[in-house]
């Protein structure tokens, strides 16, 4: 920067930089319908006393596998039909984001937090750290994930609380290799030779001066995660392994399902349909992230 | 090549050395007596208790516990299931071709479709087939894949009736096994029907399985053939006036092959955990509805040698994915 460039104050940087980003990521109509979708799903989520018609476990005894309203034999009141039991397919489905969301949001924040510090230590130390953390984190990668979380929560006990610790020990070590990937490409840099000779501690360099600079990467993988742990904690639950019933867990709801998929085909589609949508959208919105925060790909 | 090699090797024994202590913890790890929990809801007498406790080697320190069980894997003995009381490596042999067939067939379906499908969409970059075939692979990317089966077992098995819903073979056909394949094994049978039978019954999980593959295949061929096709030996061959098959077919497929074999070959993980969910779906006789029903029976020896078994083989792989790598690309041989 030349002595003659406008200082900006760091808020006007950082309001360019997200103007940058958005304006990259507008670009990508696929990124943008994924993340309205996802907007939708938050709000269906927050507001879902308020929309839900029905109350998500209350049994109807008079309204057993009930189709939707708009085939022979539904009823105005259940817009979506009812489950085996009467209770209301569109409430359930409803709470359900509920799970979804917080799956995501709880999972990606243990594996995204416990990942950056393993992450820093292993990158910023090196040596024996380094050689001691990555080689754990080598021995989680060699289980197929579901297969160590399915083992991790016989061990915990089934249920959402375990289900998602379990899940997000089997993520961390993708963020951990992430973060000392980019802690590496930046620990040689001057600014942290410069801000070392100014006499930052250990902990301020990691922190303050590195880690802000290592988070594009680790925002994508956030994303995928969020998508990942929303797909595998159904998987979990469709198993038995997951949220227990009656929580309207989609993939526990579809678990729940499985004998009733040639007679009623309602409560067999819409949870997953659920599942896939909200799956989907993340991902849209995760790959407009990489394409926007990506340098390499940038006006090229 | 053979330092390359031999590095390799050796950078894997501290990881397998890890997978064999986590799946040692799993059984000692468990909240409360292993031996309680093994007998089950039943109870057990306290002459059964100690008598179990001394055949396990409860009884002894942790550490010495732990190279008893480092010993007896050295010799291939993976302990016993609870259930049946068989040993676990003859179950796991028993029930292995089953998952290897449809794994193998799930990962031929998704390579044939996936590369090809990757080619088409960069050549064309932008057209329709471009945008509906990379939609189509990030629902596929995006797809809850137990989910998947139970639809297609509703179109094609309760609406069309054209495939079976469980199991590898109809109960009518009966033959030695050679392979432990069930497709070679129906031919080598002579009996008719019997491969039909088998292909109709392997067909709906081989696709479901293949699903994420393919579609993680697909974007990654697309991406590579992208990234080759703006080198300057493609405009060589270009302005050489090759035509666009021969520019296409050798000079950039080869080259972005590389990363997509190695993409390839990583699918095996992927697999597994798909295993695990198709083979419930579809009642196949493989390891991962094994794995699914010792931990539901809670048959923790199974668990931790099925475990161990699994993680030593997709590192197997996962090696020879990484050898490969350097066979053709000498450059990540010599870093």
């Amino acid at each position: 920067m030349s002595d003659t460039a406008v200082k900006l104050s760091d808020a006007a940087i950082r309001r360019r930089m997200l103007a940058d980003f958005w304006f990259y990521f507008r670009q990508n109509r696929g990124a943008v319908a994924g993340m309205w979708v996802f907007l939708a799903l938050v709000l269906v989520a927050i507001f879902a006393p308020l929309i839900a018609p029905h109350d998500p476990t209350q049994q109807y005894r008079d309204a057993l596998l009930v189709p939707p309203v708009w085939q022979e034999g539904g009823r105005a009141g259940f817009l979506l039909g009812t489950d085996a039991v009467g209770r209301d397919m569109l409430s359930r489905l409803i709470y359900g984001a509920q799970f979804s969301l917080f799956i995501g949001i709880v999972v990606v924040s243990i594996a995204l937090v416990g990942g950056i510090i393993v992450g820093l230590l292993a990158g910023f130390f090196g040596g024996w750290v380094d050689t001691v953390i990555m080689r754990v984190m080598d021995v989680i990668l060699a289980f197929p994930s579901l297969l160590l979380a399915l083992v991790l929560v016989a061990i915990l006990g089934p249920g959402l609380t375990n289900a998602m610790i379990a899940i997000a020990i089997v993520y961390q070590p993708h963020f951990a290799r992430l973060t000392r990937a980019a802690v590496m490409g930046e620990k040689a840099r001057e600014y942290v030779t410069a801000a070392r000779v100014a006499g930052a501690g250990n902990l301020r360099l990691m922190f303050k001066t590195i880690l802000p600079n290592c988070l594009a990467p680790l925002i994508v993988q956030a994303t995928l995660s969020f998508s990942s742990a929303v797909l595998d904690s159904a998987a979990l639950g469709f198993l038995g392994m997951g949220a227990q019933p009656p929580a309207s867990e989609w993939g526990t709801m579809l678990a729940e399902a499985r004998e009733f998929i040639l007679r009623a085909w309602w409560v067999v589609t819409l949870p997953g349909l659920a599942i896939l949508t909200s799956v989907l959208a993340i991902n849209l919105m995760g790959d407009g992230l990489r394409d926007a925060l990506d340098p390499k790909l940038k006006r090229s | 090549m053979i330092r390359f090699i031999l590095g390799k090797l050796l950078y894997l024994v501290p990881t397998f050395l890890g997978i064999t202590l986590i799946a040692f913890s799993f059984v000692r790890v468990l909240p409360g007596d292993p031996v309680l929990l093994m007998a089950g809801e039943r109870g057990i007498t306290p002459e059964r208790h100690a008598e179990l406790s001394a055949q396990l080697g409860f009884d002894r320190p942790i550490w010495q516990q732990y190279f008893d069980f480092l010993g007896r894997l050295l010799q291939g003995d993976l302990g016993n299931s609870l259930v049946t009381k068989k040993p676990v490596l003859t179950e796991f042999l028993a029930l292995f071709p089953a998952t290897v067939e449809l794994g193998l067939v799930a990962i031929v379906i998704a390579t044939l479709v996936g590369v090809p499908v990757g080619v088409i969409a960069a050549i064309r970059r932008g057209s329709w087939f471009d945008q509906i075939s990379m939609t189509g692979a990030l629902v596929g990317f995006s797809m809850p894949i137990f989910w998947w089966g139970l639809l297609l077992i509703i179109l094609f098995s309760g609406i069309l009736q054209w495939t079976p819903v469980s199991g590898r073979i109809s109960l009518m056909y009966f033959f030695p096994q050679v392979t432990g394949f069930m497709l070679i094994d129906s031919l080598l049978s002579g009996q008719k029907g019997a491969f039909a039978s088998a292909a109709s019954h392997l067909i709906l999980p081989a696709v479901v399985l293949a699903t994420i593959p393919l579609a993680v295949i697909a974007r990654q061929t697309r991406s590579a053939m992208l990234e080759v096709m703006g080198e300057d030996y493609v405009r060589t061959a270009r302005a050489k006036g090759l035509p666009q098959s021969r520019v296409v077919g050798v000079h950039a497929l080869r080259n972005a092959m590389i990363p997509v074999i190695t993409t390839i070959g990583l699918q095996v993980g992927v697999l597994m955990a798909g295993a695990i969910l198709t083979e419930t779906i579809f009642s196949w006789p493989g390891i991962g509805k094994w794995m699914i029903d010792s931990i539901s029976r809670r048959d923790y020896p199974v668990v931790q040698s099925g475990l161990l078994l699994i993680a030593g083989l997709v590192m197997l792989v996962n090696l020879l994915v990484d050898l490969t790598y350097g066979l053709i690309n000498p450059r990540i041989r010599h870093k």
